[in-house]
């Protein structure tokens, strides 16, 4: 078994507008994949689809060179996704935020790992703090600290960067390629401009079209 | 099997076969409910209790039959639709739902306008009217919920799951509704459901039952034809059928 | 889009073959989770209780302080308002977690969602149904509710109200992602809850008639099976829908 997902001829209609059609996809092990395109051309869309959470779709998505309706435990054991939200609960500390997180992909509760991953992201001395006294940059690093501490292959993460100081954003940078070199995945939609890297690959969405078929 | 099941994938067959079937279930409908509301309020004998309201019954009902009726197809398509994303079923169920809420309302209404010559009231907690009433409340909900939706085909799924929510516990309600009937108004009189009945007063009945049915699939596979040119209106079969049409 | 080559030399570690598992640990920790944010927030807790209290008292006011009046109505008061109380407090269930990213997340796990949503319904029992149950004896005493009956009214609730956040939680779970989700939420779901309050206010009256309620408390019983066997599916399907919008 291998990192490979694939698309075959995707396409995703919102309102009798089509996102996008015809979506070859490919992407392995080693890759950074960013998806690029205008507001509205449905990057997040195809992040959602891509991550399994959008069954409103056509074409065919392949996990591990199998239909993704088979292997969809596997991919989910592998997948690591942060949306645009962060998913950060403002009530609860960055500890028990991602104690939750911990328990529920199945890691061994383990507080160390947890302290590593916060210090990992420079939260140390933030790790009591109710969430919702942090501001947004630290809260999307409470949510960045997951990629630490759940190791997953395969990394989708919608616009990872926002709300994060420069520093972050250049090491969150060093983050990604470093998954990559290892034999991690990164799927990512920003903003922001990556530095080119040997790993990097575009994709460009944007403009739908008509319907002929049928 | 699959092969139907496959053929029903395709919009444009089930506008074809159902431009085909439609004229027979209009004729039937017409038909039946003709004969049947002639001979029910015509010629089918007085009762010998209630007099002539009990005719009420000929629409009563045909109506409350096809309104559950209606609410367990709606079930059944959106089961279909979420199973095999059949998109025909989908668009059926969306135009049977109002359908439905309206058999339930000419149900509800016509059980209160014969509650006047039985009653002397136009409500009373019977136990069918009570359960027609809330499988009213029913229907709107599944209208609402997937008039509430932005996206299409999320308010298709959750009118389905809903619908199937809702069939679950029609029963569960119907026999409740009943055993609380029985507890709190122990024999009354209630509407429908009497047994022997002579044959001249049901077969009418039964006539216009099966007209009411045809009328429902008539309505249907007109109203699930426009539906199909509503929301394929930008295919490429549907425009030549609108060119050829000018 | 031509397939990039597959530059890797290194085989990638960390790709997993089967979810790592821990179904009880992850149940455990979203119980425990929001356990502690319900704590948190402690006016989430209450607003049910206070709810139920004041449409109580509403009720001597609005149609008589006559003590045999109330005492003959008195156990269908306590249940609709109860039902209402647990309705109300059903918006929330899942829109916090909706609104954060948090639902997404839960959405995405390797572990069967229905499980999952099953411990979330089982906190909000815990915090308003059996509360609410709890609390009914004390209004049932304001409301000249018969001695003998006060136990069974207070199971009842527990038994039914458990069915009441299964059933509602499919409506909560159908119209998480709707801005205007409240009302709809009471349309789509009071329907539902007739045949339990049927039951449950019955068990009550048969308590203060001297019939057997073990039969009522049965039945509400078998609908809580049922509805712990179907409604985590129900929830589960409708949360996928919610969340593709």
């Amino acid at each position: 078994m291998s990192l490979r997902l694939q698309a075959q001829s995707l396409a995703c209609e919102r309102d009798d507008r089509w996102l996008f059609r015809d979506l070859d996809l490919d992407i392995r092990a080693g890759e950074i994949v960013r998806v690029e395109g205008p507001n509205g051309s449905g990057k997040t869309t195809l992040l959602k689809i891509l991550s399994g959470q959008l069954a409103d779709y056509e074409g065919e998505l392949f996990w591990s060179e199998r239909p993704m309706r088979e292997t969809r435990e596997s991919f989910l054991a592998n997948l690591l996704y942060l949306g645009h939200a962060p998913g950060v609960k403002a009530a609860l500390t960055p500890l028990e935020n991602l104690a939750w997180y911990q328990a529920l992909s199945g890691e061994a509760p383990s507080e160390t790992a947890r302290f590593r991953a916060l210090e990992e992201v420079g939260l140390v001395g933030f790790e009591d703090v109710p969430a919702g006294q942090l501001s947004a940059g630290q809260q999307r690093r409470v949510a960045l600290a997951r990629l630490t501490l759940t190791p997953r292959a395969l990394w989708v993460l919608d616009e990872p960067f926002t709300a994060i100081d420069r520093d972050g954003v250049a090491a969150l940078e060093r983050r990604l390629v470093e998954h990559a070199r290892s034999g991690g995945c990164v799927l990512v939609t920003t903003h922001h401009e990556l530095t080119p890297c040997a790993e990097l690959r575009r994709i460009r969405l944007g403009g739908g079209g008509v319907d002929d078929g049928i | 099997m699959w092969a139907f099941i496959n053929k029903l994938r395709s919009p444009k067959w089930f506008y074809a076969i159902s431009a085909k079937l439609q004229p027979w279930f209009w004729a039937a409908a017409l038909i039946l409910i003709v004969t049947g509301t002639i001979w029910g309020l015509a010629f089918a004998p007085a009762d010998y209790q209630q007099g002539n309201s009990f005719r009420i019954i000929y629409v009563h009902v045909p109506a409350a039959f096809l309104a559950q009726s209606i609410f367990v197809s709606m079930a059944v398509t959106g089961l279909v639709f979420m199973v095999w994303k059949i998109k025909i079923a989908d668009m059926a169920a969306t135009v049977m739902a109002p359908l439905g809420a309206a058999m339930t309302f000419i149900a509800l209404f016509s059980g209160a306008v014969w509650g006047v010559p039985t009653w002397g009231t136009w409500w009373m907690w019977d136990a069918r009217l009570t359960s027609m009433l809330i499988l009213l409340f029913l229907y709107l909900g599944v209208i609402a919920l997937r008039g509430a939706f932005a996206s299409r085909d999320s308010a298709s799924r959750a009118a389905s799951v809903l619908a199937m929510v809702g069939v679950i516990n029609i029963p569960i309600i119907k026999y409740s509704v009943e055993w609380w009937y029985t507890l709190h108004q122990p024999a009354t009189f209630t509407v429908t459901g009497r047994v022997g009945m002579p044959m001249e007063m049901w077969l009418p009945l039964l006539i216009m039952v099966l007209g009411f049915y045809s009328f429902f699939i008539a309505l249907v596979l007109t109203r699930t034809r426009s539906e199909i040119l509503r929301r394929e209106s930008n295919k490429r079969w549907v425009r030549e059928l609108a060119e050829e049409a000018n | 889009m031509t397939a990039s080559e597959n530059s890797l030399s290194r085989a990638p570690a960390a790709l997993r073959e089967e979810p790592g598992g821990g179904l009880a640990v992850a149940v455990w920790a979203t119980l425990k989770r929001d356990l502690l944010l319900m704590l948190r927030r402690r006016s989430e807790v209450l607003n049910p209780l206070v709810f139920f209290a004041l449409v109580i008292t509403l009720f001597p006011i609005g149609i008589s302080p006559d003590p045999a009046l109330l005492a003959a109505i008195a156990p269908g008061l306590l249940w609709v308002a109860a039902l209402l109380a647990a309705l109300l407090s059903l918006d929330s269930l899942f829109r916090a977690d909706y609104d954060d990213g948090s639902l997404e997340q839960l959405l995405l796990t390797p572990q069967p969602l229905a499980l999952l949503a099953l411990a979330k319904v089982a906190v909000h029992w815990l915090l308003t149904g059996l509360p609410l149950a709890l609390m009914a004896p004390v209004l049932g005493i304001m409301l000249s509710l018969p001695a003998g009956s006060y136990a069974v009214l207070a199971i009842s609730l527990a038994l039914g109200s458990a069915s009441l956040s299964l059933i509602g939680a499919i409506g909560a779970a159908l119209t998480v992602g709707l801005s205007r989700g409240g009302v709809l939420l009471s349309l789509l779901v009071l329907p539902l809850y007739i045949p339990v309050l049927i039951f449950g206010a019955g068990a009550v009256q048969a308590a203060i008639l001297g019939d057997g309620v073990l039969a009522h408390l049965a039945i509400l019983g078998a609908l809580l099976a049922l509805a712990l066997s179907l409604a985590p599916l129900a929830i589960a399907a409708s949360l996928r829908i919610s969340i593709n919008g």
